[in-house]
């Protein structure tokens, strides 16, 4: 059993847990559900990720139950009271669900990031290989932690977002 | 038209949303009874094409004029200028404006920018507002920044006519005004459109979108600025120039994303950060290549990924020194073949 990690920012602390997985290109944990065999896995945002965000006010889906999706494809759209941004697919697979109660209440997300308020499952076709586990991810944190202090300050953000939901409602 | 008085337009939503034409009703009937107000309703301001009683009539108005509708106000404005319906822009407390640029000033150093090309043309000395329909829910704050915005009006009417010299004016038959049904107005159907708006104030003719847009949506006109030129051509959905544009001038006003659409540039990003790179997002470039490269197949052309119009078009060119094969060419030229 790996042991949980701490990441600190500024007064802010995230915790790592070690039971879990992470992929690094999105900030979200891993953790497989079901049996073995059924390459079936849960996401949820790290407590990195929420730090950065803060409180949920919006989450949006743009796929819906049973789709496929490709690693790094636009999956949907969240804004917190520090930011927006797209939502990107962390493995290739089906999407199996949503989790519904963080999209009626996403301050589930915030309350209880590692458990109530994870964000959907993905059945993959085999076990993802760039997943991580947490001090693997907690280095790369590290590592980047410049870089993204430079992007949160400097708002060096072009625009990036999902496609037009066409017709109103 | 009275010269006491404002010319309040409702620029009705696009397609047939209950809530927005319910809005849209109880602003009319309130602004109908209003005093000082004239008031019109034309369909959306993105879809009045060229000869539309909607589009005549604004270009007939003179005076300072209100427009509300459901898009932001930068956008709404420079669509009116593209019409030619030009004044001074005005701003209301309900559309704050951020702080652009600077606000980062101590950390990076400050760049030299190629200025705006700004409005064009005669700009009449009176004043177009924009409201956003979407802003507020219920008709009252409108009623009462319209109320505001008129008393306003008349403060600077009357502050302009002191600071001028009394002149002798003819006296005569006031021009008489263009009589439009409203009826006509309301109902004329108007087809759905896209197509790219570009905020001059903030476009400084770098010609990346006339680089990257493959679709001859773009051109320049006698004074080689940049304009719209084909809007027909653009692909609609297609908001991929606008990711291009280093100023953030091309607005779709109809796209999801506000930053696109059109809101305020640094209320999207500078407020809020876009953590999009963090969560798996590449770069605009990117996705807009993508774009087009869809658009692209979809005319049985070929996708050119980022090989194509991607490169500012303006980077400093290192100067270079004439060498062997330069002398070559040059020789070729001169042999005039």
């Amino acid at each position: 059993m790996i042991e949980d990690k701490l990441f600190e920012i500024g007064k802010h602390r995230a915790p790592l847990p070690g039971a879990l997985l992470y992929a690094t290109t999105n900030h979200v944990w891993v953790r497989q559900v079901g049996d073995a065999g059924s390459q079936i896995w849960q996401f949820g945002f790290t407590s990195y990720a929420l730090a950065l965000m803060r409180d949920i006010y919006f989450l949006d889906w743009s796929l819906s139950d049973g789709m496929a999706v490709d690693h790094l494809a636009l999956i949907g759209h969240i804004e917190t009271s520090k930011a927006e941004s797209d939502l990107y697919a962390p493995v290739s697979g089906i999407i199996l669900r949503f989790n519904t109660m963080a999209l009626t209440d996403p301050a589930i997300i915030n309350a209880d990031g590692y458990g109530a308020g994870w964000l959907y499952e993905i059945q993959c076709a085999t076990a993802p290989s760039h997943l991580v586990d947490v001090e693997v991810y907690l280095a790369h944190l590290h590592a980047t932690w410049a870089n993204t202090e430079r992007m949160i300050k400097g708002g060096m953000n072009r625009i990036v977002d999902e496609s037009p939901d066409g017709e109103e409602a | 038209m009275s010269r006491n008085r404002v010319t309040v337009v409702i620029s009705q939503a696009q397609g047939k949303n209950p809530l927005r034409r319910a809005l849209e009703e109880s602003l009319a009937a309130t602004l109908l009874m209003e005093p000082g107000v004239d008031l019109s309703i034309v369909p959306h301001l993105y879809d009045l094409e060229e000869g539309h009683t909607g589009r005549l009539f604004l270009n007939s108005v003179s005076g300072d004029m209100i427009v509300l509708g459901w898009l932001f106000p930068r956008a709404g404005f420079w669509l009116l200028d593209r019409m030619g319906v030009k004044g001074l822009e005005g701003s209301s407390p309900m559309h704050p404006v951020a702080e652009d640029d600077g606000e980062d000033a101590g950390e990076s150093e400050p760049q030299e920018k190629a200025p705006a090309i700004g409005q064009t043309g005669d700009i009449p000395d009176r004043t177009i507002t924009l409201l956003d329909l979407r802003a507020k829910p219920g008709y009252e704050p409108y009623l009462e920044e319209v109320r505001r915005l008129i008393g306003e009006a008349k403060v600077r009417r009357e502050a302009s006519t002191l600071a001028r010299p009394p002149v002798l004016v003819e006296l005569g038959l006031p021009k008489p005004a263009p009589v439009i049904d409203l009826t006509t107005l309301a109902t004329a159907p108007a087809a759905r459109r896209w197509y790219p708006v570009i905020d001059y104030s903030r476009c400084t003719n770098c010609m990346q979108c006339l680089d990257f847009c493959l679709f001859g949506v773009y051109g320049v006109d006698g004074g080689e600025r940049i304009l719209v030129e084909s809007q027909d051509n653009c692909k609609k959905g297609c908001p991929a120039c606008s990711r291009v544009c280093p100023e953030q001038a091309i607005m779709f006003p109809e796209y999801k994303t506000p930053a696109i659409a059109g809101a305020p540039v640094g209320v999207v990003t500078g407020l809020k950060i876009d953590l999009s790179k963090l969560f798996g997002g590449g770069d605009p470039s990117v996705t807009a290549a993508a774009e087009r490269d869809r658009e692209l197949v979809k005319d049985g052309r070929d996708a050119v990924g980022l090989t194509v119009g991607m490169a500012p078009r303006r980077a400093p060119r290192a100067p270079t020194v004439p060498d062997e094969l330069d002398g070559l060419v040059d020789a070729l030229d001169k042999l005039e073949i």
